[in-house]
C-alpha cells in the first residue's frame, strides 16, 4: 500500500499540508501575485520591465541580510545587529578602498571577515554565557553603529568610484540574453533530472513516490517562473549579476538547511533545544555557526548596498534595515519561534516588502504610508504564522 | 548467572541541596527487564538521566561490561550501547517522524542526507514495533501520545543498543496502548536487549519485569524477584512503611 503512486494533490490535501507546515511558501507566493496584480492595475508602470529590473536590484542587499536572519531564526535565536553589521561592512569596503588605498577585493574580504568575527562573538556569548540574543544583539547594534560612524570619519561618507567592479556588479552588469536563457535550460533540466532520479530510487526502494503528473507540475512551475523572470527582465536591462548572486545564495542555503546534517541540527535546535541536546547534537557549535552565517551574510549585504549606492555613509545599513530584513524573513514564512521556515522565504519576503514600497512610491504615496502598509502586512504575516498554521509559541 | 551488562555501585547525585540519588546500586544483566519503581520525586528520572549520560554522578561508579565508564554527554552513553527514552520523550515537534528517528545519526550519501535509506529503515523499524503511524513524513506534532512514544522508542532502538532505558513509558497511554507497550518490552527482551523499565505503576511493572528495584527518597529501599513480590510489598517499600530486602541474590 505504501508504494502506491500518490495521485495529484487535491485542494484539501494542499490546505492540510500548508497547515502542517509543509508548503510554507505557497501562501506567500500567492500573496506576491496578488500584490503585483493590484499595483499593476493601479499603475501600469509597475509592470514595466524597467521598473521590475529596479525592483530586483533593490531587493538584493536586504534580501541577503534577510537570508542570514532566516538561519538565525531557524535555530531559535534572533539577531537585531544585522543592519549595523552591514553598515560597518559597507564602511570598511569604501573607506578601505578610497581612504586606505586597498584593492577592492581586499576590502570586501575584510568586511566579510568582520562579519564572521561579529558572528563568532555573538554566538559564543549566547552559547557559553547564556546571554539572551535579543538584548545581546541590541547591544551589538548600538556598538557597531558607533563603530561605523568612526570608520567614516571625518567626512561621514565615502564615495566608491563608479568604474569599480563592485559598483558595476551591483548596478551595471547584466547576464547577456543568450546566457540567461541557457541558465534557465540548464537549471530546469538539472531540476527535472534530480527529481526523476529521486523518483526512480524511491520506486526501487519500494517507497511512495510522486506521480508523473506531480513531477511534471513541479518542473513545469519552475520552468514557467524562470522563463517569466528572464523574459520580463530581459525587456529592459536583464538579470543583474547581483540578483544572480542572491538567488544562488538562497538556493545553496536551501540545500544546506534541508539536505545536510548541519541543517537538520539547526531545525532541531530551533524546535526543541533540550531534545537536540539529548539526541547528542553539537548544539553550541551549530548555534555559533548560525550566528556566523547570519553576520557574514549581513556583511555581504552591506557590501552589496555600498556597491549599489556607489558610496557608504552613516545611513547605510541604518534606520529600519534590520527590521525590514527580519520582517522579510517572517513575511516569507519563517517562524519567529524557531525551527520552521525555508531559505526561500528570504527571497519571497523581501520581494513582498520591496514590491509594496516600490508600488506605493509609484502611486506617489509617502514614506509614512509605506511604513503603515508594510507594518500591516507584517502583522498579517505573523497572524498567519501564529493562528492559521497553528504555530503557537510553546 | 551471567555477569551484568551495566552496573552502578554507590552512585549519588545531588541538585544543590536536593539529594536525588544516594548510594544507589543497580545491576542489569543480559536479556533482563529490571523495573525501577518509586513515588513522585523518588529519583527515578534522575537515575535514568545518569544512565543516559545527561547527569554525571557526583559519587560512585558506573560499569559497562565490568569496565568503569563516565559519560560526558548522551552521545557517549549511546555509543556504549545504552539508549534512553526520556519521560518527556524529547522529540522535536517541528520535525517529521523520519527526521526525529535519525536525529544526530543521519546516514549520508556524499555530503547530503540519504532520505531514502532513512525512510526505508524507518518503516522497517516501525513495522517491527507494530506501530500504526499514518506516514513517516508527518510532523510528530500531529501524532497521538502513543504514536509519539513509539517513535521515541524506535529512535532508542536505532543503534541496536544493549540496554534500553524507558522512563515512565506508560504514563500517557490508554489501557490498550499500555498492553501493547508491555508486549513491546517482552519483544525487546526476546530480541536480546536488556530493559530498565522506570515506572510508578506497580501493576505494569509486575506484568513484565524480572526484577524490581524500589527507590524511595533517592535510596534503594528494596529489591524483589518479580514473581515473589506482591503489590503490598512494593507499596510498602515505595512509601517506606517498612524497609524490605528479599530475593536479589544474583
Ligand atoms: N534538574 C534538576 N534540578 C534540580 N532538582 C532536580 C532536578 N531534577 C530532579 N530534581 C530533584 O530531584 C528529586 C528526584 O527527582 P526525579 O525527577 O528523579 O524524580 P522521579 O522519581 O522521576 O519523579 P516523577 O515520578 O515525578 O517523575 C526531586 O526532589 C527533584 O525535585
Ligand atoms: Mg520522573
Amino acid at each position: 500500500m505504501k508504494a502506491d503512486r500518490a495521485p495529484l494533490p487535491t485542494p484539501g490535501d494542499v490546505l492540510r499540508r500548508m497547515r502542517e507546515g509543509e508548503l510554507t511558501l505557497l501562501p506567500i507566493a500567492a500573496a506576491l501575485v496578488v500584490i503585483w496584480i493590484g499595483f499593476g492595475l493601479a499603475n501600469p508602470t509597475f509592470w514595466s520591465s524597467e521598473n521590475l529590473v529596479n525592483l530586483s536590484l533593490q531587493s538584493v542587499s536586504t534580501g541577503v541580510i534577510a537570508l542570514g536572519v532566516v538561519i538565525v531564526l531557524l535555530v531559535g535565536q534572533i539577531d537585531l545587529s544585522v543592519g549595523s553589521v552591514s553598515g560597518v561592512a559597507a564602511a570598511v569596503v569604501a573607506a578601505g578602498a578610497v581612504n586606505g588605498g586597498w584593492p577592492l577585493w581586499v576590502g570586501v574580504l575584510v568586511a566579510i571577515a568582520v562579519g564572521v568575527v561579529v558572528g563568532l562573538v555573538l554566538g559564543i556569548a549566547v552559547t557559553r554565557l547564556g546571554l539572551p540574543s535579543f538584548v545581546l544583539t541590541l547591544a551589538a547594534l548600538l556598538v557597531l553603529a558607533g563603530v561605523q560612524v568612526r570608520i567614516l570619519e571625518p567626512a561621514g561618507s565615502v564615495n566608491i568610484p563608479f568604474d569599480s567592479w563592485l559598483v558595476k556588479f551591483c548596478q551595471a552588469w547584466f547576464l547577456p540574453t543568450w546566457f540567461a536563457w541557457s541558465v534557465v535550460v540548464v537549471v530546469v533540466v538539472g531540476f527535472a533530472a534530480t527529481r526523476w532520479s529521486d523518483r526512480r530510487r524511491r520506486r526501487a526502494a519500494d517507497l511512495p513516490y510522486a506521480s508523473t503528473a506531480t513531477t511534471a507540475l513541479h518542473v513545469g512551475t519552475l520552468a514557467a517562473v524562470l522563463c517569466t523572470v528572464v523574459a520580463v527582465l530581459g525587456g529592459a536591462r536583464g538579470v543583474g549579476y547581483s540578483v544572480v548572486l542572491f538567488v544562488v545564495l538562497v538556493a545553496v542555503a536551501d540545500v544546506l538547511l534541508r539536505r545536510t546534517r548541519w541543517g537538520r541540527a539547526v531545525h532541531a535546535i530551533g524546535g526543541n533545544r533540550r531534545a537536540a541536546v539529548l539526541a547528542g547534537l553539537p548544539v553550541r557549535r551549530t548555534v555559533v555557526s548560525a550566528f556566523v552565517a547570519c553576520s557574514a551574510l549581513a556583511a555581504l549585504g552591506g557590501v552589496l548596498a555600498a556597491g549599489r549606492l556607489a558610496a557608504a555613509n552613516q545611513e547605510t545599513g541604518g534606520g529600519d534595515i534590520f527590521l525590514t530584513a527580519i520582517a522579510a524573513a517572517v513575511i516569507g514564512g519563517t517562524s519567529l519561534f524557531g525551527g520552521r521556515g525555508r531559505a526561500w522565504s528570504a527571497l519571497l519576503g523581501v520581494l513582498v516588502i520591496q514590491s509594496i514600497s516600490n508600488g506605493l512610491t509609484l502611486l506617489d504615496l509617502d514614506t509614512a504610508t509605506r511604513s503603515i502598509v508594510t507594518g500591516a502586512v507584517l502583522a498579517l504575516a505573523i497572524t498567519i504564522d501564529t493562528v492559521v498554521r497553528g504555530r503557537r509559541p510553546e | 548467572m551471567t555477569s551484568p551488562v551495566l552496573e552502578l555501585s554507590r552512585v549519588s547525585k545531588s541538585f544543590g541541596a536536593a539529594r536525588a540519588l544516594i548510594d544507589v546500586d543497580l545491576a542489569v544483566h543480559p536479556r533482563e527487564v529490571v523495573a525501577v519503581v518509586g513515588d513522585n520525586g523518588a529519583g527515578k528520572s534522575t537515575l535514568a538521566g545518569v544512565l543516559a549520560g545527561v547527569y554525571p554522578p557526583d559519587a560512585g561508579e558506573m560499569r559497562v561490561d565490568g569496565e568503569p565508564v563516565r559519560f560526558a554527554d548522551p552521545g557517549a552513553a549511546r555509543a556504549r550501547g545504552i539508549a534512553t527514552v526520556f519521560q518527556e520523550l524529547a522529540l522535536c515537534d517541528n520535525l517529521d517522524v523520519v527526521e526525529n528517528l535519525f536525529l544526530g545519526h543521519e546516514p549520508v550519501r556524499g555530503a547530503l542526507l540519504d532520505e531514502i535509506a532513512m525512510e526505508r529503515r524507518a518503516w522497517e523499524l516501525l513495522d517491527q514495533l507494530g506501530a500504526s503511524v499514518p506516514s513517516v513524513r508527518v510532523p510528530v506534532a500531529a501524532l497521538t501520545g502513543g504514536q509519539r512514544r513509539t517513535v521515541a522508542i524506535a529512535r532508542g532502538l536505532l543503534g541496536d543498543p544493549r540496554v534500553v532505558v524507558l522512563d515512565e513509558p506508560t504514563a500517557s497511554l490508554g489501557i490498550r496502548q499500555t498492553a501493547e507497550l508491555l508486549n513491546l518490552v517482552e519483544r525487546l527482551r526476546e530480541r536480546g536487549h536488556s530493559v530498565v523499565f522506570v515506572s510508578h505503576a506497580t501493576s505494569d511493572v509486575q506484568a513484565v519485569a524480572d526484577r524490581i528495584v524500589v527507590l524511595r527518597l533517592g535510596r534503594v529501599n528494596g529489591e524483589f524477584e518479580a514473581d515473589a513480590a506482591t503489590s503490598e510489598d512494593l507499596l510498602a517499600a515505595m512509601t517506606g512503611a517498612r524497609p524490605v530486602r528479599r530475593g536479589g541474590g544474583r
